[in-house]
């Protein structure tokens, strides 16, 4: 979306060539203006889409720039969502040192995620990460004294200077892109080449002298914070958190949301959640089998479009032009 | 740790090695990481329990189970599959999305009402072993494990089928190149592995109960089972069973609340020392 262009005007904003920055803002000011348009239930949507679309860059950053998909995020996400929840309602926590507790252990939890998953790669990876996801996911259920087992954990999260949809939603925006920017950086930082480098060839990278475990656990847990921070978002949009928050379909529907945005296209994470999160709502007007509808868009698109709905799209010139 | 709990952790491990004897032998052969098992367990378990309970028959129930968790594993991998060959990562996450689906069904079909398989008449109540009164079903399950785990090794090592299948771990276009159907080895070892999931269902749900999230905690501790022992090799099987199995227990012992953690931390020593797991082989 943002790729850079030989030729293009010089003056350079951040890293980012003229023109895409003036497209980035103009997409950011046409966000922002949402809330004067929609309901607040549609806000409300687009705030969802909006932290889920920093979930899945997240989960974007391993799969699509150092190809290894990981199936254990949502429970990183998740624990930040604990975290969050269990410090403003229990441990009583302002909001700010609660959020910054929640991404500070999410971190932790993705190196510990990162130490024992960097020296596997393809499938194994994502049996390992699936695993540990599982983990997670089985000691919220039973470790009631803490977590509140199947009930979970309810608390006013959210700060009053942002109890309003509108407000909220704002906040959320400038965070999302500020995230989303620091990632575009990261992917872009010769850190992110490295780690494309390893994507495509792990051996070579390896003989060139990188200590190719060593980058998989920083990107891991750089991942693994920004998974954290949607996921403190996630705690102050719901101002609740069940073991679902922390459950395996959480993780795969981030993966759905990166996959049907476009494996290694970053931004399109925005787009894939848009259109997951779309579906979800319409799918709930008619049917409580989500669940099933979801399993079926997977198996569709794994089938169909396995480089996703923007991988699509951009396919379809090329093969016109042949 | 008492008699009693070394004999539930060793009862717990057959279940475990019948369930992930099956998700071994596909992932070995056809590289096919099912994370739908999981599903086909509790489908097996719902479905044994359903003829079970209407023909009064456990063993009746168990050949339902199977051969109906075998059809689906049949549409599964002749209906869905088929489309996805030979890419991995397609693949896993395609089961996954039938594992959505088969669960969410259940869930539609069975409701979340837990269900217990009755055991038969003959297996009730308990025999008198190494000093302890223990449940004779739970004893009839272990001899399961260990009676599948010879008949597995000698199919394996003894008859053409399991040459074609450990030839086909090893290089499956070379015994392709030889002549033989290679195709119709896979769809045959896809329909036992599912086959032994519908089994494992059947003989779980006698003493852990069916209900809707079960074929996630048993598809976590086939993964275990799997990660530990390493991909395709029924002794790896076998051993991450009884390792998974008994730490399992330990860990309910030990620190009720935090079991699945206790599997957790040999896992990470392992995966330290052996990536592939204690019997993987790279390929």
């Amino acid at each position: 979306m943002m790729t850079m262009r030989a030729g293009s005007i010089a003056t350079r904003f951040a890293g980012m060539t003229g023109s895409a920055a003036l497209i980035a803002a103009i997409v950011v000011a046409a966000a922002a203006a949402l809330p004067l348009v929609l309901s607040n239930y549609q806000v409300g949507l687009a705030t969802e889409v909006l932290i889920f679309g920093i979930l899945a860059m997240s989960i974007d950053i391993l799969g699509g720039f150092a190809g290894r998909t990981s199936l254990g995020h949502g429970a990183i996400f998740g624990v930040s969502t604990y975290v969050v929840v269990y410090a403003t309602a229990q441990a009583g926590l302002p909001a700010a040192a609660a959020f910054a507790l929640g991404v500070l252990a999410a971190t932790l939890i993705a190196a510990i995620f990162a130490l024992l998953a960097v020296r596997t790669s393809g499938v194994y990876f994502l049996l390992l990460t699936l695993a540990l996801g599982m983990i997670v996911w089985g000691i919220c259920l039973r470790w009631t004294q803490v977590t509140g087992g199947e009930n979970g954990i309810r608390g006013d999260v959210r700060p009053a200077l942002l109890v309003t949809h509108s407000a909220f939603y704002w906040a959320v925006l400038a965070g999302a892109a500020v995230v989303a920017y620091a990632m575009w950086r990261f992917v872009r930082s010769p850190f992110g080449l490295t780690l494309r480098g390893i994507r495509d060839s792990e051996s070579r990278m390896r003989s060139l002298g990188y200590n190719v475990p060593l980058h998989l656990f920083i990107g891991f847990t750089v991942s693994g914070f920004f998974a954290g921070i949607a996921g403190a978002l996630y705690a102050m949009f719901n101002n609740f958190v069940s073991p679902s928050t922390v459950a395996l379909a959480q993780s795969v529907e981030g993966v759905l949301m990166m996959i049907a945005g476009g494996v290694g296209t970053l931004f399109g994470a925005f787009v894939g959640a848009a259109a997951i999160i779309a579906l979800e709502n319409v799918v709930s007007a008619y049917t409580e089998r989500w669940q099933t509808v979801l399993g079926i868009t997977f198996i569709l698109i794994m089938i169909f479009a396995p480089e996703g709905i923007i991988g699509k799209l951009r396919a379809i010139p090329t093969r016109k032009v042949r | 740790m008492s008699v009693f709990q070394l004999l539930n952790g060793l009862t717990f491990a057959a279940l475990l090695f019948v369930v992930a004897s099956g998700f071994t032998l596909i992932f070995g052969l056809l590289r096919i990481v099912n994370l739908a098992h999981g599903a086909l367990y509790l489908f097996g378990g719902y479905i044994g329990y359903f003829v079970a309970t209407r023909t009064g028959s456990f063993v009746l129930g168990g050949v339902g189970a199977m051969a109906a968790v075998a059809a689906v594993g049949f549409a599964l991998d002749q209906g869905l599959l088929r489309f996805v060959r030979g890419n991995e990562l397609r693949q896993v996450l395609l089961t996954l999305g039938v594992a959505f689906v088969l669960n969410d069904l259940a869930l539609v079909i069975w409701g979340g009402d837990s269900f217990t398989v009755p055991i038969p008449q003959m297996l009730r109540g308990g025999l008198r072993v190494f000093g302890v009164f223990y449940p004779t079903y739970r004893l009839f399950v272990l001899v399961t494990g260990i009676v599948l785990f010879a008949a597995l090794w000698l199919l394996l090592n003894n008859t053409r089928l399991g040459a074609l299948i450990r030839a086909g771990v090893d290089d499956a276009e070379m015994v392709e190149a030889s002549g033989v159907n290679i195709r119709r080895v896979f769809l045959v070892t896809f329909l036992l592995g599912s086959a032994l999931a519908g089994l494992g269902g059947l003989m779980g749900g006698a003493f852990l109960s069916l209900y809707p999230s079960a074929d996630a905690e048993i598809l976590v501790f086939s993964l275990a089972v799997v990660i530990i022992g390493g991909r395709g090799s029924l002794v790896g099987v076998g051993v991450g069973s009884l390792l998974v199995g008994l730490l399992n227990t330990l860990g309910q012992v030990m620190f009720p609340e935090l079991a699945y953690f206790v599997i957790f931390g040999p896992m990470a020593v392992l995966l330290a020392f052996r990536p592939l797991g204690l019997f993987g082989r790279a390929t």
